[in-house]
């Protein structure tokens, strides 16, 4: 126990670590206040801390430098407000993606985003975004974020944005924080906009030999939530699009004549927004990529994000990209650079050295150090 | 050699103001009642002009401001007089147009409207539609995070812009993307409102253009029954394109500015359009005729034409210069509120009303609960600009208590600065202040904008080396 709060404390162990990296010891803080009581503590201490919500991707990017608080979120799982005439959801960080998802559905609504892992939480969906099928559609986690709690590694406790959906009052500091792998602070609440869920979804996937141009599908006014390539290692590349709507039968059916064959389905293939594998990287490459022998790749053919696996050479493959793609070893052993090119990464270390000069909020968990 | 020879150096002279004269064209923005002289205008075309300027100014410790087309409402472009006002209006090339992209690369001093005249005709355009886009330049639009009536479906400029080349406030060129991993750089930077460096390149995304366009008019005896219709449409579970709405006071400012033919007895009128595949879009205007009849709508109007849409559009366009038909002088409100609470909130602005004895004409983005409250004044009467002041800061107190923004689209800028501690507490400011400090530790870039009280920055604390206490 934590001296003069009442914080859940338990020591760490190897199921705790952080790109194996083991804690000393686990935290569990059931509110905001807390989250401030243990960084403070933490801070007295020069202890450094990572965040954890499903612990779906501790493993991911580097690990930190040096651990002492696996700061375990998972005690934080409520809706803290649901107003469905305004289409907009207030919760705790710590709750799974899938779990507010029931809720939402309960009022015939959702928070439009795909993620990869259903126990995956909304912090760590803020935190490590992965981008999902329908990001065409509806954005990613930053799209729709529209306010945010945070708590800083000196147990500043501060909020910007709010719960209307069109605000442009003050810094987004949502937005700086996605992305930022607990090396910022703790994502500790989150207020969301929500879609209506559709009355209708259809998918059209379509098998062809290699990799397929949806040019005329995204050209076309059909408006696909979606458009996936799923490009395995071996065998057949399938393409597949989702339509959401009251008419989502009768725009996949005209998307099939588009394409010129497919098939028309009420569920989702069984690859659709799963990572493909290990070792895995993210690629954003804006036309069809190159894909060296034994990889394979699933991803939006519409925003040029996607997914790959089974690519350790990280540095070979980039050398045969164009010069505005990335590519980053998200999860897994690679050899080489893992990053590759980040142009802003100077700016990232300033905002790092503002909000963490100490380097307590996992270290090193990004590029450069950051 | 003072600020004026480094410059001089920079730019051929047709490009350095330096004649007061000239100088007063810059004083103020689209919010006329600040007004503040530049010490000189530079006109860059390149953005290694632009950040040749910023170094000179870093050099000398001289503040800058960066100036689009200067159609801002919130004085966010207002300059300084000590300081260097560098207007983006001659970087207005569109770089290049990719369509299998679905992205084009634009100079900052393009307006908004010539992004989606470059690729109309291909059936494309560019999403945020702010009123002023005929005009208003791209550069600016991204400082401030520009709306417009689609957001409501579409987003913001932040959700439509994929990459930035940048002038840092050091004057570096970087470019931020969307593409890099790690911090959202982007979209911390878009809508700072000038704070936190100049961009001087923008990668937009480009929409194809929807195979359906459907514009309602609705005509209703009062805002409260216009109210019901856009709660039901939104509980339906549609998103249309675009919620509008006017009351009386709005309706007859338009009627006397455009003759928009808006229906003469109507208390309240609702635009909905609905964008999209044919197929959802027909199926989805009948249920909000259907729904728009059961709230109390006495009159619907679908536009069968573009020149229709238009026709339906000019009222609402027109309506903030249009009350300049009715009252000598009027201030823009840009608040928003819960849409759940939009019915107490316009009860409330009516009981300001009463009390300060203020004409408010009501015309919003009912869709996000976004206010553009007209606060009518006559600026010749005594007292009566004062307490149309304070009927428009009681507006943004209705807005926060009901857990709302004082500002949805038009920025903090100069003029909401102020309200900022009522919406904000000081360690929030105090935290949006360490993202100012990364970026512009000097506090050089639009200083006086966006927060209350200026902040220094310090030195980046040292790291320190502690020992785990015993505190477990």
């Amino acid at each position: 126990m934590l001296g003069h709060t009442r914080v859940t404390i338990r020591d760490g162990g190897p199921a705790d670590a952080v790109g194996g990296v083991v804690p000393r010891w686990v935290a569990l803080p059931e509110s905001v206040e807390e989250i401030s009581v243990v960084l403070g503590a933490c801070a007295d201490a020069d202890l450094a801390v990572t965040p954890a919500g499903g612990r779906t991707k501790l493993c991911w990017a580097n690990p930190p430098e040096r651990l002492d608080v696996l700061l375990d979120l998972s005690a934080m799982r409520e809706v803290l407000e649901h107003v469905a005439g305004d289409l907009v959801v207030r919760v705790q960080a710590g709750i799974p993606v899938a779990r507010l998802a029931e809720t939402l559905a309960g009022a015939g609504q959702e928070l439009a985003l795909d993620v990869p892992f259903p126990e995956a939480t909304i912090g760590g969906t803020l935190a490590a975004p992965s981008p999902g099928p329908r990001a065409f559609r509806y954005g990613n986690a930053r799209d729709l974020l529209i306010g945010v709690t945070v708590v800083l590694s000196d147990g500043t406790i501060a909020r910007a944005g709010g719960k209307v959906v069109k605000n442009v009052a003050g810094y987004d500091l949502g937005k700086l924080f996605t992305g930022s792998y607990g090396t910022l602070g703790v994502i500790a609440e989150a207020t969301f906009r929500l879609h209506p869920l559709p009355a209708d979804r259809r998918w059209l996937t379509f098998e062809c030999e290699g990799w397929e141009d949806a040019g005329e599908l995204l050209r076309s006014q059909l408006e696909p939530s979606a458009v996936e390539i799923d490009h395995p290692a071996e065998g057949l590349t399938t393409l597949a699009a989702l339509f959401e709507g009251p008419a989502a039968r009768d725009r996949a059916e005209a998307a099939r004549e588009v394409l010129g064959g497919g098939e028309v389905r009420a569920e989702a293939p069984s690859w659709w927004g799963r990572p493909p594998g290990l070792p895995l990287a993210s690629l954003r490459c804006h036309v069809p990529p190159h894909v060296p022998e034994g990889v394979s790749v699933r991803g939006s053919l519409a925003t040029g994000v996607y997914l790959a696996a089974g690519a350790a050479d990280l540095d070979a493959w980039r050398s045969r990209l164009p010069a505005d793609a990335r590519l980053v070893g998200l999860a897994g052993e690679f050899t080489g650079d893992r990053w590759g090119p980040i142009p802003s990464l100077p700016l990232m270390r300033r905002v790092k050295e503002r909000f963490d000069p100490e380097r307590r909020m996992s270290p090193g968990r990004l590029a450069g150090g950051v | 050699m003072t600020v004026f020879d480094r410059l001089e150096a920079i730019f051929p002279p047709d490009r350095v103001i330096t004649d007061p004269v000239r100088l007063r064209t810059y004083e103020c923005d689209g919010l006329t009642y600040h007004r503040a002289t530049p010490m000189v205008v530079v006109l860059p075309e390149t953005a290694e002009e632009v950040a040749a300027t910023v170094r000179v100014c870093a050099e000398f410790g001289v503040p800058f401001v960066a100036r689009g087309s200067g159609t801002g409402l919130s004085g966010g472009a207002l300059p300084r007089s000590d300081g260097v006002l560098i207007v983006t209006s001659r970087m207005r090339r569109i770089l290049s147009v990719d369509l299998d992209r679905r992205q084009a690369v634009v100079e900052p001093g393009v307006t908004n409207l010539a992004i989606t005249e470059a690729v109309r005709d291909r059936g494309y355009y560019y999403a945020p539609d702010p009123s002023s886009q005929q005009i208003c330049s791209i550069g600016g639009n991204v400082a401030e995070n520009s709306g417009g009536a689609h957001c409501l479906k579409y987003g913001f400029t932040v959700n439509h812009v994929q990459a930035l080349e940048i002038v840092t406030p050091d004057g570096d060129v970087i470019e931020i993307s969307e593409d890099d991993f790690g911090y959202d750089l982007l979209g911390a930077f878009v809508g700072s409102e000038g704070t936190l460096g100049i961009a001087t390149k923008i990668t937009v995304r480009l929409m194809r253009a929807p195979e359906a366009v459907t514009t309602l008019l609705a005509a209703f005896e009062g805002i409260e029954a216009g109210g019901q219709a856009v709660t039901s449409i939104i509980a339906a579970g549609i998103v249309p394109a675009a919620i509008e709405m006017m009351d009386a006071l709005a309706i007859e400012a338009a009627e006397a500015a455009v003759a928009c033919g808006y229906p003469a007895d109507a208390g309240a009128v609702l635009i909905v359009e609905l964008d999209g595949p044919a197929s959802e879009v027909e199926a989805q205007l009948a249920e909000v005729i259907a729904i728009c009849v059961a709230t109390g709508s006495f009159e619907q109007r679908v536009a069968a034409s573009a020149d229709e849409r238009a026709k339906i559009w000019k009222g609402r366009k027109s309506a903030f210069a249009a009350v300049g038909r009715i009252s000598p002088a009027y201030i823009v409100q840009d608040g928003v509120v819960p849409r759940t609470c939009l019915g107490e909130v316009l009860a409330g602005i009516d009981a300001l009303q009463e009390e300060f004895g203020i004409r408010v004409a009501n015309v919003f983005h009912a869709g996000d609960g976004n206010l553009h409250p007209l606060v009518l004044f006559d600026d010749a009467a005594p007292g009566e600009g004062e307490r149309a002041e304070v009927v428009s800061g009681r507006i943004l107190d209705l807005c926060i208590t009901h857990g709302g923004s004082i500002t949805g689209e038009h920025g903090v800028g100069v003029d909401k600065a102020r309200y900022m501690p009522r919406m904000f507490t000081d360690a929030d400011l105090d935290t949006m202040q360490r993202v100012r400090c990364a970026f512009d530790p000097g506090g050089r870039s639009n200083p006086g904008k966006v927060f209350p009280t200026p902040r220094l920055c310090g030195e980046v604390p040292r790291v320190r080396k502690g020992s785990p206490g015993e505190i477990f």
